[in-house]
């Protein structure tokens, strides 16, 4: 079971291999061996994961079942799930026990999956490290002793080492490719608006969208069929025909055109990494498509108009966090001023601390123009950069990260080495664009992931391009030692 | 020295919709505490705000109905700031781009007319309500109230003196009952206003420094309020004193006016536009749907009234002040009822019962028909105008009876026969020979006296005017 694609998993329940209560109490057993060393769950309740796989049993020997029933899936703690501890990471939302589910688990709990645990993260979703979450850093699975990327760490760490066979994550400004990337996993942040927010704890509004982390695109396709669909209570989730992402994923890629932008290929690049990505590159020449030089002029400005933008939603966002009605609220205090202070003080960490005071900052009068209005403009310079460079190209393709995972502990200390993570990956959350990671190698160990972006909505195209080269490669397939 | 008196008003309207502004909650005022505080309300991680349109729809009434312009886009933004009644931690509220811009409303000052600019218009949510006082050291928080959506008017500052205030306050009033946006409950809140006072010297353009006086719900507090703070400004400037901008909360118990806040103590409130909604865009078919679904406003109607059916423009004034008057008069006049007279009659002896009794009109006891046949009775000179008051007093007590039976049981049936008027004059003038001497030696006062002895012997009943007539031509 340990390698299975939800296709073969949903194979063995039909033919009664194996029931969704044994493949549960399965990844639960290793997660219990597994956790403790990784970390990669915050939340886990086995009688509350058993109960979800007696009835996707039920589902099932009743004919009443699709490809998702009775998979178990791990879930980031991001999303509110009715009855489990939903804490983001936080030690504000530590005693919280959400009332109700999520768009993302109710579409879950509906297809009959099943819920093994809520996976850590970087606090309220802010880190590429997994390290400011407070319920501790995450172990990369490829070698204790690095990160493996974040914010969504915790679901990456726990599909790489096998805990479950697939998780959601999401990503803001490349929480769900970066982790990908390092954890060499198949991940992807569709179209924002394609799923719904409804649930998902804020972080920054316009930028936030959840996606599926599995091994490989087929498996992620699985997912999306199940996430992707309209919602009328998030007001920024488009209405559009559902699509059946697995349709396309065998089309020939014959003739397409990847765009390859010359802005991703820059001194920040480790240089192990820019030679597998070309090796990619070449592999898909192998498969009939063409490479074309593309520019994206703006790259550059996409981290500090991210570093205003997101920053100044979350200072607004975070603001529900008062101590007033739910949630941590400081032991002592001397009147309402002392408790809003001490409250926010001990229950935030540091780094969520440091962005709600940059919001804050670039939202307050005097400074609003020149920094959040101008931000603003650059951002739609940025999409006219993408929209101008898909004249000319199907999808786009570089590394999804500069390096490889980093030893725990290397950048925590300096944020602004933590933020270039996402140098290549902020640009398509600022355009609302749709970009995914895919395993292609291993440097010292450590995997690799090549990054596609796509035009809005073509996530099936993007789907086709990954499970093209998963056909003729191995790299999905390769597990860490020691799990 | 004198002073010219600048006053502007904003005026949160609580919006007639079902439920909250961005979500499903009901706001039925007078629930348990927090029974209506649903997870968006209490702003739980994750729930997202949903636009509620009925509440757009009243902004474009309101929009309508003050000749102003609906703007194709407008944009919810934040307002942030910390408080336990704000659950978010930002209030969502339309900031650069609001729904409804440059409206006007006409008020009378004196006999004149006056327009009253209207700068914006733009929706927004309430916030809940801390509760004082319910347990030791301790505040409660009702969110029942949060989310509530609200209208906020804003003028430009065009009123000069309390009583034109209040007049627009009044007209703000009516008309937004009239178009069915606010029940207009000023004890439950659905009506406040915030009212900007500045003054400056007489013939000078620039304008004082203004203070703000927060959250008036009630038109008597809001013309106690503005007396007292231009008095509190004129008198602080003549002692060489300046005025700071400030926020002023206005106490009814002393009458006074007192500060809250100054500008130097104001939040940054870092405003930017809400993530969470789209821009909201309003089309013309959007528009003319809702203009197809309004009637005239009250000041066509008035027009109407005066002209059509012959009322004073005082009379159609107070009977379009309201809807339900408006249209309990018109179904009166429409049974074949004067105009005039049920005018006079819903504007008089209706108005002060109804009031007495605390009764609104459309629960009114006496049906439309009996009212409208009681006018007719007046009307035809069946019953003198003082002989249907008591009528009308039997028929409120009893609405089985129709109006001719109690005429009948009450015998107040109106002498209109000449012949019996003028027996009747010719006893009086028989009996009263100074009196009559009097009149013609010029005293004008004791015909006045002899038609009363008339109507004393006619018990009231004989028709005066007929009276009047008859007595003149034979004493004069």
């Amino acid at each position: 079971m340990i390698n299975n694609s939800i296709n073969e998993l949903h194979h063995g329940l039909l033919k009664k291999d194996f029931s969704s209560v044994e493949l549960a109490e399965y990844f639960l057993s290793r997660i219990k061996k597994l956790n403790p060393s990784i970390n990669a769950f915050i939340t886990v309740d086995e009688e509350k994961s058993l109960g979800q796989a007696k009835l996707a049993d039920e589902k099932i020997s009743k004919g009443d079942l699709n490809p998702l029933t009775g998979i178990p899936i791990a879930q980031k703690d991001i999303f509110c799930a009715k009855g489990w501890k939903t804490t983001c990471g936080s030690l504000m939302l530590d005693n919280f026990i959400s009332p109700y589910d999520a768009y993302v688990i109710e579409a879950f709990n509906k297809a009959g999956s099943v819920n093994l645990g809520k996976t850590n993260m970087d606090e309220f979703a802010m880190g590429s490290s997994n390290e400011t979450s407070y319920y501790g850093p995450v172990k990369n699975p490829w070698n204790l002793d690095y990160v493996p990327g974040g914010s969504s760490g915790g679901s990456a760490a726990a599909v790489a080492s096998r805990m479950a066979p697939i998780a959601t994550g999401t990503d803001t400004g490349g929480s769900i490719r970066q982790p990908a990337s390092l954890c060499g996993l198949t991940g992807l942040k569709p179209t924002y608006g394609l799923v719904s927010r409804f649930g998902m704890i804020a972080f920054a509004s316009s930028l936030d969208q959840a996606g599926p982390m599995a091994l490989t695109a087929e498996d992620c396709a699985h997912m999306l069929n199940v996430m992707a669909g309209y919602d009328e209570r998030d007001s920024t989730c488009i209405n559009r025909p559902k699509e059946d992402y697995l349709a396309n994923l065998d089309h020939s890629i014959q003739g397409l055109k990847i765009g390859i932008p010359k802005e991703f290929f820059d001194e920040g690049l480790d240089a192990n990494v820019q030679k597998l990505v070309e090796e990619a590159l070449n592999e898909y020449k192998k498969l009939g498509a063409e490479l074309v030089d593309i520019s994206l002029p703006n790259t550059s400005l996409a981290i500090p108009v991210y570093y205003v933008i997101a920053p100044a939603e979350a200072s607004s966002n975070l603001s529900r966090y008062d101590g007033v009605r739910y949630g941590y609220r400081a032991k002592e205090y001397k009147d309402l001023m002392d408790m809003y202070f001490k409250t926010r003080e001990q229950g935030f960490g540091e780094e969520v601390k440091r962005r709600i005071l940059i919001g804050t900052y670039v939202l307050s009068a005097g400074y609003y123009d020149a920094y959040y209005l101008k931000a603003q403009k650059i951002r739609k310079l940025i999409s006219n950069d993408f929209k101008e460079a898909f004249t000319k190209c199907d999808v786009i393709m570089g590394p999804a990260a500069p390096s490889v995972a980093f030893k725990s502990g290397d950048k925590k200390e300096d944020p602004l080495a933590m933020y270039l993570q996402d140098i290549y990956t902020i640009s398509t959350n600022l355009a609302g664009l749709p970009g995914m990671s895919l395993p292609v190698g291993q440097t010292q160990g450590l995997p690799v992931g090549l990054q596609i972006i796509g035009n809005y909505f073509k996530e099936s195209q993007m789907l086709n391009m990954a499970h093209a080269y998963q056909q003729k490669t191995q790299w999905h397939k390769m597990m860490p030692e020691g799990v | 020295m004198d002073w010219d008196i600048v006053i502007g008003i904003e005026t949160h309207v609580q919006l007639k919709t079902q439920s909250k502004q961005f979500s499903a909650a009901s706001i039925a005022y007078g629930a348990e505490p927090n029974s209506q505080a649903c997870l968006v309300s209490l702003a739980y991680p994750g729930v997202l705000p949903v636009l509620n349109k009925e509440a757009v729809k009243c902004a474009i009434r309101f929009g309508l109905a003050t000749d102003a312009a609906i703007a194709i886009r407008s944009v919810f933004a934040r307002k942030n700031y910390f408080y336990p009644d704000l659950p978010k931690g930002y209030q969502i509220s339309q900031y650069e781009l609001p729904i409804v811009n440059h409206g006007k409303l006409t008020i009378k000052v004196g006999d004149e007319d006056k327009v009253v600019r209207i700068l914006r218009a733009h929706l927004e949510e309430d916030a809940g309500k801390s509760v004082h006082g319910v347990s030791q050291g301790k505040s409660g928080i009702d969110l029942n109230r949060a989310g509530t959506p609200l209208l906020e008017i804003v003028t430009e500052p065009d009123m000069s003196s309390a009583d034109e205030a209040v007049a627009y306050a009044k007209k703000l009033h009516e008309l937004v009952q009239w178009i069915g946006i606010c029940d207009g409950n000023m004890q439950e809140g659905s009506f406040r206003c915030d009212v900007n006072v500045s003054v400056k010297k007489k013939g000078t353009d620039k304008l004082g420094t203004r203070r703000e006086i927060k959250n008036l719900n009630s038109f008597k507090f809001i013309k106690q309020a503005i007396d007292y703070e231009v008095n509190w400004q004129i008198e602080t400037l003549e002692d060489g004193g300046t005025i700071e901008q400030s926020t002023i909360l206005f106490n009814p118990d002393t009458g006074e006016t007192r500060a809250m806040r100054t500008k130097e103590e104001a939040n940054d409130y870092r405003y930017f536009p809400d993530p969470d909604l789209l821009p909201l865009d309003v089309n013309d078919d959007m528009i003319n749907e809702i203009k197809s679904t309004m009637t005239e406003l009250p000041a066509e109607v008035s027009q109407n009234l005066q002209k059509n059916l012959g009322l004073s423009e005082y009379d159609a004034n107070e009977i379009t002040a309201d809807r339900a008057v408006t249209d309990f008069f018109m179904q009166v006049v429409e049974k074949g009822a004067s105009a005039k007279i049920t005018a006079n009659w819903i504007l008089g002896n209706l108005y002060s019962r109804l009031n007495e009794s605390n009764v609104e009109i459309q629960n009114c006891p006496i049906s439309i028909d009996a009212l409208a046949n009681l006018i007719k009775r007046i009307d035809d000179s069946t019953i003198s105008n003082n002989a249907a008051k008591k009528v009308f007093d039997r028929m409120w007590q009893d609405n089985q009876l129709t109006v001719d039976a109690i005429i009948d049981d009450l015998g107040l049936k109106q002498i209109s026969d000449s012949g019996e008027i003028e027996s009747l004059v010719q006893q009086v003038v028989d009996s009263n020979a100074s009196m009559v001497e009097e009149f013609k030696s010029g005293k004008d006062k004791a015909f006045n006296a002899l038609v009363g002895q008339v109507m004393k012997l006619s018990k009231g009943k004989a028709n005066p005017s007929q009276v009047s007539d008859i007595l003149r031509k034979k004493i004069s």
